[in-house]
């Protein structure tokens, strides 16, 4: 009997072991969830520099929109869209369980499809149409 | 069945003692903020290619001026709330947390005062 360990001292998975388990949707997108918020949240960083840019007037708005239209500064964009999209849908889709909907798995697997896709599309759309000139109505 | 009567539960509001307000909090900003960002991300792609004048000109409108500043208070108390359940998830040294917490929300009312001062040079004398 002493030789035998004590079950609680032996090391045992904890769940959710990521990188044992099969990734569900439902996991994927609760994870996306928080690593788009915590870019969202770096990404106010960019909001509030914008704005005090714009205050500073042409000479440092331009120096802010020269470092964004680089190709370094267009992907931080891009991240920053999708980003965006994607939190505000799955948001969309937290708020609806809160309230009661959706929350069976099939269903919850399904809206989590759906929102990937739909963030993806939200923000190549958006791209595509600032890209073809359908952007900037307000010059 | 529980023996504690019902105010003996509510009373501390759990362990958090905050009870349900973060929770709460949480979900009415997101809320307000579905129909903010729908806007900010539609103006956004209006000032695509926007000289300073034309965005200065967009910002400076009441309305525009009035809802970016909303957009800009709610967004930054929603990732106030978020931020906050992240570092209570990940650090779980007290001391290390509490220096974390003061320096996210110093960070965040820095961000906020120093975007409000913003629109209100962008607005201009009234």
């Amino acid at each position: 009997m002493a030789d035998t360990p004590h079950p609680a001292s032996r090391t045992r998975p904890l769940s959710p072991h990521w990188t044992i388990y099969r990734w569900p949707v439902t996991m994927v997108t609760s994870i996306v969830h928080r690593a788009t918020g915590l870019a969202l949240a770096a990404g106010t960083i960019l909001l509030c520099w914008w704005l005090v840019a714009v205050a500073n007037g042409p000479e440092a708005f331009n120096q802010f929109m020269g470092l964004l239209t680089t190709p370094l500064g267009e992907v931080v964009m891009f991240g920053f869209v999708w980003s965006l999209a994607y939190h505000l849908l799955n948001g969309i889709r937290h708020l609806a369980w809160d309230i009661g909907f959706g929350f069976a798995v099939p269903t919850a697997n399904k809206s989590g499809i759906v929102v990937i896709a739909a963030s993806l599309v939200v923000a190549v759309g958006a791209f595509a149409l600032a890209y073809t000139g359908r952007g900037g109505y307000y010059q | 069945m529980s023996l504690e009567t019902p105010l003996h539960k509510v009373r501390g509001m759990g362990s958090a003692h905050s009870g349900v307000s973060h929770f709460w909090r949480q979900r009415v900003t997101a809320a307000a903020l579905i129909p903010l960002s729908i806007w900010f991300g539609v103006s956004l792609l209006g000032l695509v290619g926007a000289h300073e004048a034309a965005t200065l000109t967009f910002l400076s409108q009441p309305i525009n001026a009035i809802l970016t500043a909303a957009f800009v208070i709610i967004l930054l108390y929603h990732m106030a709330l978020g931020l906050q359940v992240v570092i209570d998830d990940y650090i779980h040294n007290d001391g290390q947390k509490l220096v974390l917490m003061l320096l996210m929300r110093g960070l965040t009312i820095a961000a906020g005062a120093t975007s409000i001062f913003a629109l209100l040079r962008i607005a201009g004398p009234l």
